[in-house]
């Protein structure tokens, strides 16, 4: 625990797994930036690891005014005991008044670990941040310019914000691909911190035997539209539609938890809570109801089109194009309008 | 909800999480491949007892209840602190966890507790490779793939739903220990039973049934702050450094919104304004 510190800076760990930085905190910089100026203070990358210094220019690209590195050969690789007790380290000496992980396994099975050691508040999966101020009841003090940290609460429908005054820091995990990566200024100046550290093997609790790694089927995160089916698709066979509807327009083929659970499509594809968060360009969400759980993953698409026999689905509520009717007829009609319009058909995926 | 945005627990069934279930599971194989004892522990309100019941039913050996209303307002530090204070009281070599609760979905009491234990964490555990007395060995799901380590006992884990399949209550065991009780179950009971009692004469025969089922075996231990000699400014609402700003409903609307006849005509305007609006390239 430190004590509570306005000058304290804002800290993103910076999860890198063989020197390759992972994608969720170069977007919580983008956020974590716009924190640390509305506080005055200054943005801090912590990376660990052996061998990272090339991801530093990288990281002050995205917006580090500072850049802690400590490299050590115990640290190549990723464990809780070593990671934490390295971060506790300099939470102790630089007393940040932010923390912010990515919600990956990594940062999930870090966060809570230095949360515990240094008895500070740990807010789990947070889909947004702000600076804003509390007062607790029956209390005349104010507090101001606290880290709200905001997420869906019990299955999603209530969104909870939640404080901690007086514990530091201020630490919280956020959801990957909820935040919008920035754009990197190759331009930007920033300072670089080496921090020497005593470790020895003693602190690795793992011993790591074999990792294996597949790629992912598909990039949701990086599509620019996407075609989603839910379980009103009804079948394994008639999610065809979906992957034809997404051939001819270039686009990702997704699903719902439900369709996932049901076999239509490998888990790779769950777009929602549980799955992938997504913001395309253009969603398309066919025989979806529309759970709230599905939506979170979903609803900050610039433009959606629902299709669904239901009019009463929740879906509605969130898009910008309502079709009503039977997605075996409109799905095809939608392929025909396409192809009419003569949209370059793309190479994508296939079916499968 | 509560006034202070805390979750109202008493208005709310106590359920089995699901991956804690898991957790069960897990132990219940190890007890089985290579002996020991399964003692599970829940803190909640005294209605959890129907948790650890549960676990006795499915084989559990000893099932433990911690409840004091000065639990109450707990966030994932605190819980963790309270649950290390109670695994400190046991000989154990394996602490197990479900990976996640499916209110809070924190993931975080495993690893704090796993921290306040002092013992290395092995979380997300899909599968169970190896284990002998000193080292356990592990597969966890690291989201694309999965990593094997081994690590000394004592040792925690947390165990995902795709470790196994939880198995079910052994009618044996349910027709034995239904009769489980915790004490301030056997109390309720006594009174209940016996509705012109005074209090002293309550407590009495209330400690008298509680000796008889312990007897028995079945007797569900039921421990406080003051038996865990646990710190109480790190419990309930003052050890707990998070705190609910606010708590908000939320049903999500497009701002502009169309409705789009499903004829060729309709579904082609529709792609034609997609394209002119560039979302379409």
């Amino acid at each position: 625990m430190i004590d509570v510190n306005r000058q304290g800076e804002v800290w993103v760990f910076a999860e890198q797994h063989n020197g390759e930085l992972e994608d969720t905190p170069i977007e919580l910089m983008g956020k974590a930036r716009k924190l640390a100026d509305t506080l005055g203070v200054k943005l801090a990358a912590t990376i660990l690891g052996d061998n990272v210094n090339d991801t530093v220019d990288k990281l002050i690209y995205y917006g580090a005014d500072k850049v802690y590195l400590v490299e050590h050969s115990v640290l190549q690789n990723y464990q809780a005991n070593s990671y934490a007790k390295v971060i506790c380290a300099l939470i102790h000496k630089y007393k940040p008044q932010i923390v912010l992980y990515g919600a990956t396994i990594t940062g999930r099975d870090l966060a809570p670990r230095i949360a515990s050691a240094t008895k500070a508040g740990l807010t789990a999966d947070c889909t947004d941040l702000q600076i804003g101020d509390h007062k607790p009841p029956n209390d005349e003090q104010m507090h101001k310019n606290l880290l709200f940290q905001i997420r869906p609460a019990f299955g999603g429908n209530i969104i909870a914000t939640i404080i901690n005054y007086d514990r530091w820091p201020q630490m919280a995990t956020v959801r990957e691909g909820v935040m919008r990566m920035p754009e990197p200024d190759t331009a930007r100046k920033g300072q670089l911190i080496k921090e020497k550290v005593e470790l020895s093997r003693d602190c690795l609790a793992l011993e790591i035997l074999a990792e294996h790694k597949r790629p992912k089927k598909v990039n949701l995160k990086a599509a620019r539209i996407i075609v989603s089916g839910g379980a009103g698709v009804g079948s394994k066979d008639n999610f065809k539609l979906i992957w034809d509807l997404a051939n001819c327009l270039g686009a990702a083929p997704a699903a719902t938890r439900a369709a996932v659970d049901l076999g239509f499509i490998d888990s790779d594809h769950q777009v929602g809570q549980t799955g992938t968060t997504v913001r395309p360009s253009l969603y398309i969400a066919v025989g979806i109801s529309g759970a709230i759980q599905h939506q979170a993953g979903m609803s900050q698409s610039q433009k959606i089109v629902a299709v669904n026999n239901d009019p009463e689905a929740p879906i509605f509520q969130i898009a910008h194009y309502k079709i009503v009717g039977d997605l075996n007829k409109v799905v095809p009609r939608m392929i025909k309008a396409i192809k009419e319009k003569g949209i370059k058909e793309e190479k994508t995926v296939e079916h499968g | 909800m509560n006034d202070d945005g805390t979750v109202n627990r008493g208005a709310l069934p106590a359920i089995f999480n699901p991956e804690d279930l898991n957790a069960l599971e897990m132990a219940l194989e190890i007890k089985e491949k290579f002996g020991g004892k399964v003692s599970v522990i829940t803190m909640g309100l005294p209605a959890a007892a129907e948790i650890l019941r549960d676990s006795l039913y499915r084989g559990a050996n000893e099932a433990i209840l911690i409840t004091d209303k000065r639990c109450a307002a707990s966030d994932t530090l605190a819980t963790s602190y309270i649950l290390s204070c109670a695994v400190k009281k046991l000989d154990y070599d394996i602490a197990l966890c479900g990976r996640q609760a499916i209110d809070g979905d924190t993931a975080q009491v495993g690893p704090q507790l796993a921290e306040k234990l002092g013992v290395p964490q092995i979380t997300y555990v899909e599968k169970l490779l190896e284990l002998n007395g000193k080292t356990i060995t592990a597969q966890r799901n690291i989201g694309n793939g999965w990593q094997q380590v081994r690590t000394k006992l004592p040792a925690l884990l947390t165990v995902t739903s795709d470790a196994n399949e939880p198995r079910a209550a052994a009618a044996k065991k349910m027709m034995k220990y239904k009769k489980a009780m915790t004490p301030i179950e056997v109390e309720q009971r006594v009174k209940d039973q016996n509705p012109h009692a005074d209090e002293k004469s309550v407590k009495e025969l209330a400690e008298h049934k509680c000796s008889e089922l312990e007897q028995k075996g079945l007797l569900i231990k039921q421990w406080d702050l003051d038996f865990l000699e646990a710190d109480l400014s790190w419990c309930g609402r003052s050890g707990s450094p998070t705190k609910v700003h606010r708590i908000q409903s939320v049903v999500l609307t497009a701002k502009e919104s169309k409705n789009i006849e499903p004829t060729d005509e309709g579904i082609s305007d529709m792609i034609h304004e997609l394209i002119e609006d560039k979302i379409i390239a």
